[in-house]
């Protein structure tokens, strides 16, 4: 575990000195609070069903399409470019360590900046004066449920990122590779629901896996605060297999 | 298994699809030799190399470090070998003294010895004064080099492993690599790759020589020059009458070449004298007394450098290798 927590310092450092983690960074959070300026003026027009920190959130999948790329795209493929690679190979460091350090260093970073977005809300809660109605604002439960499906679907996506660095030796190939199969999983499990919604009955098995795929579908859940644990066997298992898949990869070409 | 034995390799063989990039290779090296590992381009020194360090499987045979076996103890043997590889990769963005202490983390150093540890690599590699907080990327190659060596240094392990240490370097640069190596001797076992000869032959104290993923040869520069070289050489300074010298010489039927022509502005001339038979000193030094005007300046007989036995150990090599029609 030594290792492990050794690399892990080293990978956030790493981040911390890399460009594309602050192109990363501002384009979120100039993205996020313009999409949540966005939500406050539509909410100002006409009346809404649901909180502005809900319909925020539910625009989950928008940054993750660049952002995680761009948190993970470097990770592996540019360590494989430079052959540093194996530098942490010939010291005695398994290669689980090494990928976990790498999944890990961009999961905290990942989840700092959904942390930041939290400010939105907090900053327009105080700037707003008291006579207006503004406790939705800060919808506990829904923060909560938001943030809580948000954290569980970043071990997903990160360790996609970290799976695409692992198949290419380009940074621009893993992150290309990484937004593809991130729009197939964002995007790919809802328009799947779609078109297949009048071939299958509700209930039976084929509806009900193709419901199970989908992550848009396991955010409204979230946000209304139903916790499943179907969707947490469906993320964390999807990550472990993914990061088992980049540890034998890494372990085949050595 | 003998305990003064660092490495062993036995059968040893590793293909790259179709390519066969080691083929049966055998050899042992003792505790504290530096030991030169030569070969051309491609010819598999670096894979037998990773091989030993554990950073690449073999396909058959084994190989073992202080007793252990690679395939096995693949961690284990790691913290008994410090590696310097091939071209030297190295994280450009830290600075040389980050990455020393994150190596001796990694290399499982006592924490509370680390900054000590670091400090004595860099000392033996001349970097602490000049380069501890140069950012890697804008270090010049033989500072890099430098640091590479210092990263295989640290934690103080068994055996030294170091790839092609002074490729692209220049001659200063060269020297001071060359220098480090030297101060190794006797503390480390080392084992050098190069294919630059003048290395080899100054910093190791036994060879093997590598050609198409074969063991050639192996041995103290004098037994492989026993072995490959039939020929012996003597080298005859003289100044004045040379071309009478040279006449003696043709007509007495020796094998000669002039290393070193006289030009106007100096008379002396080098010859170099060759033969499959002992060549005596003293009747070379009769022949040149014999001649009027002509001044000997120095003879004395030529050991075969590295190059004459590389060059004719890899013919060897080729020949066995050349299918015969």
């Amino acid at each position: 575990m030594g290792h492990f927590f050794t690399l892990v310092r080293h990978e956030v450092r790493l981040l911390f000195i890399a460009p594309p983690t602050y192109v990363a960074s501002v384009l979120f959070l100039l993205l996020m609070g313009f999409i949540y300026w966005a939500i406050l003026r539509s909410m100002t027009l006409m009346p809404q069903d649901t909180s502005s920190i809900s319909q925020f959130f539910s625009l989950f999948w928008l940054p993750v399409f660049f952002t995680v790329p761009l948190l993970t795209m470097r990770s592996i493929a540019e360590e494989k470019n430079q052959a540093t690679l194996q530098i942490l190979f010939s010291a005695p460091i398994p290669t689980y360590a090494i990928v976990l350090s790498k999944f890990f260093a961009a999961y905290l970073l990942y989840v700092i900046l959904w942390v930041l977005t939290l400010y939105f809300p907090i900053i327009t809660y105080n700037l707003l004066s008291d006579n207006l109605s503004n406790a939705s604002l800060v919808d506990r439960s829904a923060i909560l449920g938001s943030l809580l499906f948000i954290l569980l679907s970043g071990i997903l996506f990160i360790a996609i990122g970290i799976f695409s660095s692992s198949l290419t030796r380009s940074q621009l190939v893993a992150g290309m590779l990484c937004f593809t199969f991130l729009f197939i999983i964002c995007i790919g499990g809802q328009q799947l629901e779609y078109a297949t919604y009048n071939y299958f009955t509700q209930g039976s098995f084929f509806f009900e896996s193709i419901q199970y795929v989908n992550v848009i579908r396991h955010f409204e859940d979230f946000s209304l605060g139903i916790l499943d644990t179907r969707p947490f066997v469906f993320y964390l298992s999807i990550s472990i297999l993914l990061l088992s898949l980049t540890v034998n990869l890494i372990d085949s070409e050595a | 298994m003998d305990e003064n034995i660092s490495i062993s390799v036995s059968g040893l063989s590793k293909s790259y699809g179709k390519v066969s990039a080691i083929k049966n290779a055998n050899f042992q090296i003792n505790k504290g030799e530096i030991v030169g590992l030569l070969g051309p381009n491609g010819a598999g020194k670096s894979t037998t190399m990773r091989i030993i360090g554990g950073l690449l499987n073999a396909d058959s045979g084994t190989a073992t470090v202080c007793g252990l076996p690679v395939a096995d103890s693949s961690l284990a043997i790691k913290r008994k070998i410090g590696f310097m590889q091939e071209n030297n990769p190295l994280p450009e963005d830290l600075r040389v003294m980050e990455y020393l202490k994150l190596r001796a983390e990694l290399k499982e150093v006592d924490p509370r010895k680390i900054s000590a540890e670091v400090r004595r690599v860099m000392d033996l590699c001349d970097l602490f004064r000049t380069a501890r907080r140069k950012i890697i990327r804008t270090l010049s190659k033989g500072f890099k080099q430098r640091v590479g060596i210092a990263d295989a240094l640290i934690g103080s392990p068994e055996i030294i492993i170091l790839d092609e240490p002074t490729i692209g370097l220049d001659p200063h640069q060269i020297q001071g690599i060359r220098n480090l190596i030297n101060s190794l001797r006797g503390i480390y076992t080392v084992l050098i790759s190069s294919h630059i000869l003048s290395e080899i032959e100054r910093n190791c104290d036994r060879v093997i020589i590598i050609n198409h993923g074969r063991v050639v040869a192996m041995g103290t520069q004098a037994e492989l020059s026993a072995e490959f070289i039939n020929e012996n050489y003597l080298k005859l300074q003289v100044s004045g009458n040379s071309e009478h010298l040279i006449e003696r010489l043709k007509s007495s039927g020796d094998e000669y070449e002039i290393a070193e022509a006289p030009t106007s502005e100096n008379d002396d001339c080098t010859i170099l004298i060759k033969s499959k038979k002992a060549l005596e000193i003293a009747h070379y030094t009769k022949m040149v007394d014999q001649i009027s005007h002509c001044q000997l300046i120095g003879i004395n007989l030529v050991q075969p450098d590295l190059e004459a036995i590389f060059l004719a150990a890899t013919k060897r090599s080729w020949d066995e290798v050349r299918p015969t029609h």
